[in-house]
């Protein structure tokens, strides 16, 4: 087993490659704006690093999201295309849930929060041993219902009044995106990792238009 | 004929297209569309764009190499529009497209999508002639080129300064109360309608110039139209359609003309989705034909966006032995026509 992960839902473009046992490589990249420049180099370095080919991966597996939607694409075309290329399946999973995968136990249910932009925040809601209870969902970060709970994921760095008690990490790693979709085909059960489909969360802004106006009075 | 193998991508608005080509023949050409998608907005809608273009990128690769009969392991090379467009429907193509040259371990030409334009033509009417002049005119851009090398010699003689010449039909089309894109729309009502019904304005005929400008007649044109409703008249389409047209047409090509003329140019090559209409490519016959040009129109098919024309100048490109982009050529949604190639 060799599985690429990639994850560019946040800020972090992220790549790692892993056994099924353990991780081989990863790279770790922030800069919101060239997440189209950097991934594919980033691929290939992370491929090299570790002294393997790309014809030597048995699968991919992408954060699907929520985030903002032009990085968010760019992982996803990618690993679908790398896939394709390859003749290898690719698999996604929630970006939220690798983050909530690396919080350290706090005792307690948490939220993870991340930036949806327009002063919103992606956000979803997990019991004290770190499964989904609520979410993904997108709102102003005032209106998260928190309920005292402490925040993983830059949401709490971006937010600290709305979103106090931050626990880390900002990002999605994606030596844990590899890790949990490992420990998901090694139990024969692919149906826990999601189709490679964006949380978009949000409709496209578009607005049919009117009659045309009037151009002389 | 053989030739470099080359797979294009393109993703600069609503298409989604993979062509191949060998050297200069069309092996396939698969292109989705989401104008549906827009046409109740009135426009492209560049978020639902991008959108349809992730949904439609594997599926559409997949029928290029299906319709082709070759194997993705056989091409030599893959090119991608890197500009300009709308920026983020570049990126799914731009990302997609080294994805896929990564993944089949063959180089990566990030190519710039009006020369792609001017390269399509080479599919059906052989090697292109040095130098040419093109004409470009699309919902995007309306340009005049003096075209040495179109694989990498290509230098602006003129460009629209306010609307483009497709955004024209778009806009006279809402007027008129046809469906968007404007174009076909137009083009069918004006074959019933007397072109010399109405004088619309030309802007910028006599400037001396070779740029255009379409704001000013879009706007003549709304005026006329209210102007008859406000009078309790009905709005002639036909003649309307017919006679819009006719100013654009007019406009386009004797700038187009007068483009080689001055830089003594006996070919012209007229590319985008506008030279699809049938007004346009009849006046550039009739004039080309009176001051001695050579006319060059590729099949409408070929005039809008799809992925066989930036593998054409792919192909082209890998013939010459051009050295190809790196992993991390950036998308841009405004690169200069002369950065024909990416690095
Ligand atoms: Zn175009």
């Amino acid at each position: 087993m060799l599985i690429l992960g990639l994850d560019t839902a946040t800020p972090a473009v992220t790549v790692a490659l892993h056994d099924g046992e353990r991780p081989l490589a990863q790279l770790v990249t922030v800069d919101a704006r060239r997440h189209a420049e950097l991934l594919a180099p980033a691929i290939s370095r992370v491929i090299a690093d570790a002294g393997a080919t790309r014809t030597d991966l048995t699968a991919i597996v992408a954060g699907v999201g929520p985030g903002p939607y032009t990085g968010l694409r760019v992982g996803l075309v990618t690993g679908r295309v790398l896939g394709a290329a390859l003749g290898i399946p690719v698999y996604g999973l929630c970006s939220l849930d690798v983050i909530a995968a690396d919080v350290e136990p706090p005792g307690t249910g948490f939220l993870v929060a991340t930036d949806a932009r327009r002063r919103e925040v992606y956000w979803a809601s997990y019991d004290a041993e770190g499964n989904r209870e609520d979410g993904p969902a997108v709102n102003a970060p005032a209106d998260v219902p928190r309920r005292g709970r402490p925040v993983a994921g830059e949401g709490a760095r971006l937010y600290p009044s709305s979103l106090p008690g931050d626990i880390g990490p900002a990002y999605p790693a994606a030596t844990t995106l590899c890790r949990m979709a490992a420990f998901a085909l090694a139990s024969g059960d692919s149906s826990r990792l999601l189709p490679p489909e964006p949380l978009y969360l949000r409709r496209p802004d578009a607005r049919e238009p009117g009659a045309p106006k009037r151009v002389s009075q | 004929m053989s030739g470099p193998l080359v797979l294009g991508i393109e993703t600069s608005c609503d298409e989604t297209g993979a062509g191949l080509v060998r050297g200069r023949e069309l092996l396939a050409d698969s292109v989705a569309t989401s104008m549906d998608e827009h046409s109740r907005f009135g426009g492209v809608v560049p978020e639902v764009a991008s959108r349809a273009h992730l949904e439609a990128m594997v599926p559409v690769l997949d029928a290029a190499f299906a319709r082709a009969g070759v194997k993705p392991s056989e091409i030599d090379a893959v090119a991608v529009t890197a500009g300009p467009g709308l920026a983020g429907a570049l990126l799914v193509g731009v990302a997609a497209a080294k994805a896929y040259a990564y993944g089949l371990g063959k180089p990566l030409y990030g190519v710039n999508h009006l020369a792609a334009h001017v390269a399509v033509d080479q599919l059906e009417h052989g090697p292109l002639p040095s130098p040419c002049v093109a004409l470009l005119v699309s919902g995007g851009h309306s340009s005049l080129l003096e075209v040495p090398d179109v694989t990498g010699i290509v230098k602006p003689l003129g460009a629209t300064i306010d609307d483009a010449a497709g955004e024209a039909y778009d806009k006279v089309a809402r007027v008129l109360g046809l469906p968007f894109p404007g174009g076909p729309p137009i083009d069918k009502a004006a074959a019933d309608g007397n072109p010399e019904a109405i004088r619309f304005p030309r802007a910028k005929y006599h400037d001396g110039t070779l740029d255009f400008s379409f704001a000013g007649l879009k706007t003549a044109v709304a005026r006329w139209a209210e102007a008859r409703r406000d009078a309790g008249e009905d709005v002639p389409v036909a003649d309307v359609a017919a006679s819009f047209q006719e100013a654009v047409a007019d406009v386009l090509t004797r700038k187009a003309v007068d483009a080689c003329k001055r830089n003594g140019v006996g070919d012209l090559v007229i590319g985008g989705g506008v030279a699809a209409n049938s007004r346009l490519r009849a006046m550039a016959a009739a004039r080309c034909e009176a001051s001695g040009i050579r006319l060059r129109v590729p099949r409408p098919g070929l005039c809008t966006d799809n992925g066989a024309m930036v593998a054409a100048l792919g192909a082209s490109m890998v013939a010459a032995e051009l050295p190809p982009s790196p992993l991390d050529v950036p998308a841009d949604s405004s690169l200069p026509i002369t950065d024909v190639l990416v690095r």
